[in-house]
């Protein structure tokens, strides 16, 4: 071989490696960094771990947001047509959580299976359902356990625009 | 006559669709008879780019007038009208609504192709016209397959017929504001303006020149293109900002990272267009960088257009629209990697570097700014590709990607200011420690002291911010003082891409600072408040003196009115609103922000609690406004360099070249 050849080979062998060994550390700290989405059902069924950061979500539960007489604690259930879950956040709830609505919450359960939340989002989009919740009710729905028909109503529409992280 | 039928209905939207046929034929003609041109070497063909590319911008701007003229008129017969607008809609608001949604966004984005063609025909003087024939032809290829798809998959011309709806159903109340009239035009064309380079790149390779002129030629493009990228996603992350309530300014959302990752590659673009321009090195690096560009800015307008980043399942349930973009997609990519694979190969680059150079020093950056982009690509990704493989829903935290990022900029933050200082070929260790070992000790200093007067505590992560941003503005002061010989009257005799490059610099300095501080530094509490509360943040006293009722145009709203004390000075009176949009039924929340240069103060209302009283969310957060400024400042400094005066070279000078070529 001769040196010019020898000394790119070399250069690609470093490259391959050096990318090689970069994709696998980002996927490595990826896998350590991804919050998993979780039904209710799931929840119920003592599937998810304690203290773990997950993602749950469903529709909120018509009369069971409850506030706190002081301070921000609030206190709701959400479904997904065949069980509730139990969520609690303490601050500022996003403007488009209502009862009926679609919603996501980021945060651990407890030991006594409530989902201790750190974040709620719900989208400024009456219309919006978070893919998430609309897939584990179709989900719900699709195990025969009870229609959602009612719940779920109305269109999925999806308006990007506004899908940045903080309209959710 | 058409109107008349259909019981005085107006005919302008059918006159908006056929100016877009129209633009789409010229478009076909743009890339068939120049490229036709070249290739039977006819110079009549040839000249036919120019107009056509003329023709094609005037088709698109009156179709996208008749679409403004639509909203104006409030005509619901459109669909896209009826589903973004309303009577009550403020008109700014109806025009901006134009680009409110995903046809009308595509409208825009074709528009600016072609405009960005005629900018092209017409600032091209010194191009030879082979050169300007494969640009033109290209971006007459590109601006077809899209104005195809706008027609076939997105027409926001189409109608509601025969029941046309009374009223419309309003623009989304977030985007019913002054930040996102200007975000999205800017962004997009800052995306567009990416196809220009992309253009000049596959021209390059397709004649077999990929030369100092190529990037002489390429280098103001991608930089008019870069400034608007830069201050489109600055716009976008301000009015996130104050628009979302939240106070966040980047939540590394996948709309977000669409807008960065086409900046950091075309940042790298840049300083490889430098290489290439000024030493002849780079070059099938270059053309790599200019195609991967415009592919991340396709996939950034439309994977994040078409609702495919929300849920692949927006692909099924829409396929065509997706099957179409993904198509368009492949083929842009594929395309160009292919005629790049073909012709690459015949593109030497001559001319060796040390260790220790300029050179060195832009390869470094371009592998880290590559690696950034690189890691928000996989991140943006990852879910989509686990969703469709069935896994699971999952999304991937902010924490993730300050893991990737953070890291990333800091290493280059610390080579920007060395890497422009450096000399080309060759430098010495000796000579650059001799002349930047001040602002080392400068940096460490100030990085010190900036923690202690801050809080009184020492913050490793602060004293790095802020140490990297007093090294980096050093080192260029430094620069600057030696090309100026110690004069600083002789500044403005410095050529403007040296002067608008330091300020770039600067800017990343300053954005730098910025974040530091609003990271570490900001206070947001979400408290209890009744009328007469007062609540203190830092020192800043915030009193909830009443709360009132306001009636907009289209929205009735709850508001506060908060007077801001510092000690005992009133310092500012805060109105937030929480607004209800009545078309849609929609609760907006108006944030009230009191700004200096030092600290933002920060009041939005949350939810409406028991005995009047209300959520109320407080934040203070000091060098908020450095964290866009710096953006600003490299948006100028991009400005500078692009009317650096060799850019206007002479005709003759490119004639001669054509001559020799």
């Amino acid at each position: 071989m001769n040196p010019k050849r020898k000394k790119r080979l070399q250069l690609i062998i470093f490259l391959v490696i050096g990318f090689g060994a970069a994709v696998g550390l980002l996927m490595y700290s990826l896998s350590q960094n991804i919050n998993l989405f979780h039904t209710p059902s799931q929840i119920a069924a003592g599937e998810v771990p304690q203290g773990r950061t997950i993602r749950a979500g469903g529709l909120v539960v018509e009369g069971s947001v409850k506030r706190d007489n002081s301070g921000l604690g609030v206190t709701f259930e959400v479904t997904d047509g065949a069980a509730n879950a139990t969520i609690f956040y303490e601050g500022i709830l996003p403007d488009l959580f209502r009862e009926g609505q679609g919603i996501v919450a980021m945060g651990q359960l407890d030991a006594n299976g409530v989902l201790q939340a750190s974040e709620v989002l719900a989208k400024h989009d009456e219309n919006y359902m978070p893919p998430e919740v609309k897939e584990a009710l179709e989900q719900a729905h699709k195990d025969g356990k009870q229609s959602m028909q009612e719940a779920a109503n109305g269109g999925y529409g999806t308006d990007s625009e506004t899908n940045k992280a903080g309209a959710y | 006559m058409l109107g008349e039928a259909y019981g005085g209905l107006s005919s302008l939207p059918e006159f908006g669709q056929l100016a877009l046929i129209m633009a789409m034929m010229v478009a076909f003609l743009q890339a068939l008879v120049p490229l036709w041109g070249v290739a039977a070497n006819n110079g009549v063909a040839m000249t036919y780019a120019r107009p056509l590319a003329a023709a094609q911008a005037l088709f698109l701007l009156v179709s996208v007038v008749v679409l403004a003229l639509c909203f104006v008129n409030d005509d619901f017969s459109v669909a896209y009208v009826a589903a973004n607008s309303n009577t009550a809609l403020p008109t700014p608001y109806k025009i901006s609504a134009v680009w409110g949604a995903h046809e009308g966004s595509l409208l825009l984005w074709v528009a600016m192709l072609g405009w960005w063609g005629l900018a092209v025909a017409l600032f091209s003087r010194s191009l030879p016209l082979p050169m300007l024939s494969r640009v033109l032809g290209i971006m007459g290829l590109v601006s077809f397959g899209f104005i195809l798809f706008t027609l076939e998959t997105s027409n926001p011309f189409e109608r509601i017929l025969p029941s046309v709806p009374r009223e419309g159903a309003d623009l989304n109340p977030l985007l019913q504001d002054f930040g996102l009239i200007v975000h999205p035009p800017t962004l997009y064309m800052g995306y567009v303006g990416l196809s220009v380079v992309f253009a000049f790149a596959i021209a390059a390779l397709l004649g077999g020149r990929l030369d100092a002129a190529w990037a002489r030629w390429s280098r103001p493009w991608t930089t008019a293109a870069w400034v608007f990228l830069t201050i489109g996603i600055a716009l976008g992350s301000w009015w996130a900002y104050y628009e979302l309530g939240w106070g966040g300014w980047w939540f590394w959302d996948p709309v977000e990272n669409a807008s960065l990752m086409p900046w950091l590659v075309a940042t790298a673009l840049l300083h490889s267009l430098a290489v290439t321009e000024k030493r002849g090195l780079f070059k099938s690096w270059t053309v790599l960088l200019a195609i991967f560009a415009f592919s991340l800015s396709l996939l950034g307008t439309f994977l994040v257009r078409s609702g495919v980043l929300t849920s692949v399942h927006a692909f099924a349930s829409d396929p065509e629209r997706g099957v179409f973009v993904l198509a368009l997609l492949g083929l842009v990519v594929g395309g160009s990697l292919l005629i790049y694979a073909l012709k690459a190969p015949t593109v030497a680059s001559v001319g060796r570097y040390e260790w220790l150079s300029r050179e060195s020093f832009l390869l470094m950056n371009n592998l880290l700014l590559l690696v950034a982009a690189f890691a928000i690509l996989l991140g943006t990704l990852y879910p989509l590709a686990i969703d469709f493989l069935g896994m699971g829903k999952i999304s991937v935290g902010a924490s993730w990607f300050n893991l990737m990022f953070v890291p990333i900029s800091v290493v280059l933050t610390l080579i920007i200011g060395v890497g422009a200082m450096s000399r080309w070929k060759q430098d010495k260790a000796n000579r650059l420690t001799r002349e930047t070992w001040w602002a080392a000790v400068a940096a460490l200093l100030l990085g010190i002291a900036a923690p202690l007067v801050a809080s009184g505590e020492l913050n490793w992560s602060v004293v790095m911010g802020i140490g990297i941003s007093v090294w980096l503005v050093a080192v260029s002061l430094a620069d600057v003082w030696k090309k100026c010989r110690g004069q600083l009257s002789r500044i403005p005799s410095l050529s403007l891409s040296f002067n608008g490059m330091i300020l770039a610099h600067i800017g990343v300095a300053v954005t730098v600072v910025g974040v530091t501080m609003v990271a570490n530094y900001s206070i947001e509490e979400s408290v209890r408040m009744a009328p007469g509360d007062s609540y203190v943040v830092d020192g800043y006293r915030f009193e909830f003196e009443r709360a009132g009722h306001i009636e907009g145009p289209n929205y009735v709203s709850d508001a506060a009115q908060f007077v801001v004390y510092d000690g005992d000075d009133e310092i500012a009176v805060l109105r937030p609103e929480k607004r209800r949009y009545l078309a849609r039924n929609t609760i907006m929340t108006e944030a009230a922000i009191d700004v200096n240069l030092l600290r933002d103060v920060y009041v939005s209302m949350g939810e409406p609690l028991d005995d009047g009283a209300w959520g109320m969310r407080i934040q203070v957060k000091p060098f908020m406004r450095w964290v866009w400024l710096g953006a600003i400042f490299m948006a100028v400094g991009g400005v500078l360099a692009m009317f650096d005066k060799r850019y206007r070279q002479r005709k003759q000078t490119a004639d001669a070249q054509e001559a020799l070529a």
